[in-house]
């Protein structure tokens, strides 16, 4: 588990700081599911017994298409209900607090009809950040996404990779502990993935735990440290990525290894 | 076809030389129309932003009603506004009957529904859109009204002009609950009716002239308002 003191990213402010020292009397990891069952229409599209996702390096969940990784995450999330189960961070359940200490980046970056800057602006605002504190803390990300040039422009005519690098700079705008990212490079070209690979990493070097879901295994390479590997709304296996890559357990994750049609 | 011809030129000349009593009834015109349509906005967005967002028993056949009441007939709301203001009426004490107020107040009647129908199909329009992300962020459905009416103000805008057209261009209503008393209650709908029926063409298709030049005007804002909001920066 990295150094709780980490948890800011690179040169946030004295506040954040203290709000990781406060991150050290109470984490919200592991975070545990247990029994989760998500269904629509009597077809269980999740299906899990237990996943316990523990604190530090990147958590990346593989499957094919319709394996349930995305639901998942929004479940982990707390953005959709499950029809059973439970989902605890550090054996808690889901509350104001613990939500304001996790964040998601979507698979379609969603930015409000706002200059990049009123954007980033709005995700501290809401976390109560205030004063100079709050500027100097928008400062360091716009310049952490490469937007300070930008800054003043209407968000919505970044390009997509631009949009995306502000939904993660604004996602980690608290200094989160949990950081979910469903498939964010999955519309985006080489170079624009490459930058959000690089801002992924640095979070990951400052402390936070990313918990990815993507189909490219090129990008599960790149970033994971342990996979999870997802197929029928069930989980197929959770090991570590070097042995996930070298000898998948499961037939299934071995078929998709191997580039073979998973359905 | 002469007598069109000159009241054609009269009623130019009356455009033109600042005729003192078209331009009062212009005046009074927008003041109804321009106040009616900030009181619609004020009671017609927190509904339709509370109809978008919120989940409550009945919100379908809420959203039925208010769609439903966009087309209310004029001549019925002036009847029941005629009926709560009139002595015998339960706001009769208020003693607003033949009054602009009378005339405000059937106008909100009528262009409320149109405010919160199209505030409500914007802002759940937005809501889909950003439901999942303010959810994340932490702000909560109520908390996120705000944000999606601010979002959604350059949509909001159109849906104030079309109310706004509504409202100017109505004579039902304001004829019933003003009773389009010279120098009061005469606005520009009222005075196109009777003078028309007095055939004094002139000052009927002066204020007509009027009326189209500000509908023309309202669509030109609504088409214009679209691209510049592209064009500008949302701070």
């Amino acid at each position: 588990m990295p150094d709780a003191a980490a948890l800011t990213v690179e040169g946030t402010s004295a506040d954040l700081t203290s709000r990781a020292a406060a991150k050290r009397a109470g984490s919200i990891l592991p975070l545990g599911v247990h029994g989760l069952v998500y269904a629509v229409g009597g077809k269980r599209l999740v299906n899990i017994d237990r996943l316990t996702l523990q604190p530090g390096a990147p958590t990346v969940i593989l499957g094919p298409n319709g394996a349930g990784k995305s639901l998942l995450l929004r479940l982990m999330h707390g953005l959709i209900e499950p029809a059973q189960g439970t989902v605890l961070f550090n054996g808690q359940p889901m509350s104001p607090a613990i939500r304001r200490r996790q964040a998601m980046v979507f698979q379609r970056p969603v930015v409000l009809r706002r200059s990049v800057r009123a954007n980033i602006d709005y995700a501290l605002a809401a976390h109560r950040l205030r004063g100079t504190k709050r500027h100097r803390r928008l400062d360091e990300l716009l310049e952490m996404g490469g937007l300070s040039a930008m800054a003043h422009q209407p968000a919505r005519s970044l390009s997509g990779g631009e949009q995306q690098r502000l939904a993660l700079v604004r996602a980690v705008a608290a200094a989160p502990e949990l950081l979910f990212l469903d498939e964010p490079t999955s519309s985006l070209d080489p170079g624009a993935t490459q930058r959000i690979e690089a801002l992924v990493r640095r979070f990951a070097q400052d402390g936070m735990k990313i918990v990815m879901v993507t189909h490219d295994l090129g990008q599960a390479r790149r970033l994971a440290d342990e996979v999870v590997f997802m197929h029928r709304g069930r989980i197929a296996e959770q090991t570590p990525a070097a042995a996930f890559f070298d000898e998948p357990a499961s037939q299934a994750a071995r078929d998709f290894v191997a580039g073979g049609l998973l359905v | 076809m002469q007598d069109f011809a000159d009241s054609l030129l009269l009623s130019l000349n009356l455009i033109v030389s600042g005729n003192p009593e078209l331009w009062s009834i212009v005046l009074l015109s927008l003041r109804v129309s321009l106040t009616a349509v900030a009181l619609a906005a004020v009671i017609g967005m927190p509904l339709g932003a509370a109809l978008a967002v919120g989940r409550f028993p009945g919100r379908p056949a809420a959203i039925v009603l208010v769609n439903a009441l966009m087309g209310l007939p004029p001549v019925v709301v002036g009847l029941v506004v005629y009926l709560f203001l009139s002595n015998s009426g339960p706001l009769g004490v208020l003693q607003l009957l033949y009054t602009p107020t009378a005339m405000i107040i059937a106008q909100v009647v009528l262009v409320t529904p149109i405010i919160a129908a199209l505030t409500r199909q914007v802002v759940e329009d937005l809501d889909a859109e950003y439901a999942e992300q303010l959810r994340s962020i932490g702000v909560s459905r109520l908390a996120s009204v705000p944000t999606l009416l601010w979002d959604g103000r350059i949509s909001l805008l159109t849906a104030l002009l079309a109310g706004f057209g509504r409202a100017i261009a109505e004579v039902g209503a304001v004829i019933i609950v003003g009773g389009n008393i010279n120098h009061v209650t005469r606005v520009m709908t009222t005075t196109i009716a009777l003078e028309t029926s007095k055939g004094n063409l002139a000052l009927a298709l002066a204020l007509g002239t009027i009326l189209v030049v500000i509908a023309i005007a309202v669509n030109a804002a609504v088409g214009l308002i679209g691209p510049a909001s592209q064009r500008i920066a949302h701070a």
